[in-house]
């Protein structure tokens, strides 16, 4: 690890600390960016769906013999386009067309792995997350994939933001719905498989919303939002490890429930401190 | 084959901003709206009234391209709505917006996106657009809420907000769906103010659906009465002398549309 990461103390100073904290904090940043749009768009489970069609993958990945990052990749990805095409055509509501992929997604991974010989401990790390088994190589997939999440987000941020906030107005506005749609869908998918070894298929989509759910708290602009999600994510992440090297628990859950113990925090003492402005009788739904 | 369909920036004043001929629509077998003739020229103030399921929005669909005529035909800036290229020339003001609303959002925030369309929406904003924006705010009265998170606002002043997103983008054409239905008196005459401001300043045209005329009775160069087809089209004194009312009794319009069902 260069300098300073591999400067650390306790307890951070070993070498698979150290990785386990740089992918970490590279989920942590690119998680609730998109997560921040996800929630916008009312998609918040869409991290979650997509993660059970990414677990197919791997099962795929486990009988062909190929690195499981790699199908996982692509039937993410696959799963991403098809619960959006679903959705703008309107032949299925966005939880519908969620439910669908999510099922059969799971399902073929269970058949899949049955194939495959069953669950062994190779599959357990990527349903689970193991950050602290991530070698080099896999460093470097998750950074250069976190990497092109985030130029990609700063670049669309704008128009992805017109297009969560209001859909209808936006298209009869002449912005690029669908296009900036399908994106949002394969940059999802891309974070879950870059995110899947960290904490798990099965709770990457609580980095995408639970810190999103205590920076809306926090703040009073979308931008706003967006950076203290980012704040809390990667705190949650930096605490999650140390806590999972102190009381040798499972880092992944650690790290979720961090981030859900943060949310309940600031919810209650954004409450007890500055009480939400109570609606006035014109504002409706 | 595209490219007599093609948009140049500035329209010239003789074309119609928006041009519909003999448009009809039906929803299966049920025909909603039947030979439909409106126009709305440069710096022409249209309001289109019509008691409910006349099939109002169901033309402004129509008008905005979201719909395609069953026959007749309807020209958006001299081309076929959905061969506009420019449609920042267009402003819209929807009829109530449901806006993803999990995330605050700044009253700024929200009319900045206006700005995306004119400005090319892969482009970053630059000091002219800012100042539009602000331009924007200030003219619905909006300026001192720019920071506020838009569903801390009244209904009202949030209605004011949409408008200020579609003036952001300084559009030609002002296609504006029931903007002020329940809005109070001081939003409306706000509202008003600004979209003589975007005609005068800017000889837009626009067309404005709503029941509720009294606010801008005396500025409007034409009322348009749809209930299927087009009852009535022509200047507000001409309805007046049929005894309706737009201004001096603001019940009056909608009771008497009421009367036509």
């Amino acid at each position: 690890m260069p300098w300073p990461v591999s400067a650390l103390p306790y307890p951070f100073e070993l070498g698979f600390m150290q990785r386990a904290l740089v992918a970490g904090i590279a989920v942590g940043v690119f998680a609730p960016m998109i997560g921040t749009f996800l929630v916008q768009k009312r998609m918040s489970l869409i991290g979650d769906g997509i993660g059970h069609v990414a677990f197919a993958g791997v099962g795929a990945g486990l009988i062909a013999s190929v690195w499981p990052v790699w199908t996982a990749l692509a039937f993410a990805i696959g799963g991403a386009l098809g619960v959006e095409w679903l959705r703008s055509r309107r032949r299925a509501s966005g939880d519908l067309a969620l439910a669908l992929f999510f099922y059969s997604g799971i399902a073929l991974g269970v058949v899949l792995v049955s194939l495959g010989g069953g669950l062994n401990a190779s599959l357990l790390t990527y349903l689970f997350g193991q950050p602290l088994t991530v070698n080099d190589s896999e460093l470097s997939v998750i950074l250069t994939l976190g990497l092109g999440i985030v130029a990609s987000m700063l670049a669309l941020r704008r128009v992805l933001f017109a297009v969560v906030t209001d859909e209808d107005w936006s298209r009869v506005s002449g912005l690029p719905v669908g296009f900036v749609n399908n994106v949002l869908a394969i940059l999802t998918a891309v974070a879950v498989v870059a995110a899947m070894r960290i904490v798990g298929i099965l709770l990457i989509a609580a980095m995408m919303v639970l810190p999103v759910a205590s920076g809306q708290v926090l703040a009073r602009s979308f931008r706003a939002t967006l950076r203290w999600s980012i704040a809390v994510s990667v705190g949650s992440v930096i605490a999650g490890l140390a806590a999972s090297r102190f009381w040798g628990t499972a880092p992944g859950g650690t790290i979720v429930l961090i981030a859900a113990a943060v949310f309940a925090i600031v919810a209650v003492i954004r409450r007890s401190v500055a009480p939400r402005l109570p609606a006035t009788e014109e504002v409706d739904g | 084959m595209a490219a007599p369909d093609r948009v140049v920036t500035r329209a010239p004043a003789d074309i119609p901003l928006l041009q519909a001929s003999g448009v009809s629509f039906a929803y299966g077998r049920m025909p909603v709206i039947e030979d439909v003739d409106l126009r709305v020229s440069p710096g022409e103030f249209v309001a289109l009234v019509g008691p409910n399921g006349s099939g109002k929005s169901t033309l402004v669909k129509l008008l905005l391209g979201s719909l395609i005529p069953a026959a007749g035909e309807i020209r958006l800036f001299g081309v076929s709505p959905r061969d506009v290229h420019d449609r920042w020339r267009l402003g819209y003001v929807p009829q109530r917006p449901v806006l993803g609303s999990e995330v605050p959002a700044t009253v700024e925030e929200i009319v900045a996106t206006g700005r995306l369309a004119r400005r090319g929406w892969w482009h970053p904003l630059r000091r002219e657009d800012r100042a539009a924006v602000r331009h924007a705010l200030g003219s619905v009265g909006l300026a001192e809420f720019a920071e506020r998170p838009v569903n801390e606002l009244s209904g009202g002043q949030q209605q004011r907000a949409f408008i200020a997103r579609a003036f952001a983008s300084e559009p030609q054409l002002l296609v504006l769906d029931e903007p002020i239905a329940g809005v109070d008196s001081e939003s409306q005459r706000r509202f008003r103010d600004s979209l003589l401001h975007l005609m005068h300043e800017h000889g837009a045209g626009v067309l404005l659906v709503s029941h509720e005329l009294s606010a801008v009775a005396s500025d409007l160069d034409r009322v348009v009465v749809l209930k299927g087809k087009v009852l009535f089209d022509g200047p507000p004194s001409k309805l007046t002398d049929e005894g309706v009312s737009l201004g001096v009794h603001p019940e009056d319009l909608p009771l008497w549309l009421e009367g036509l069902r």
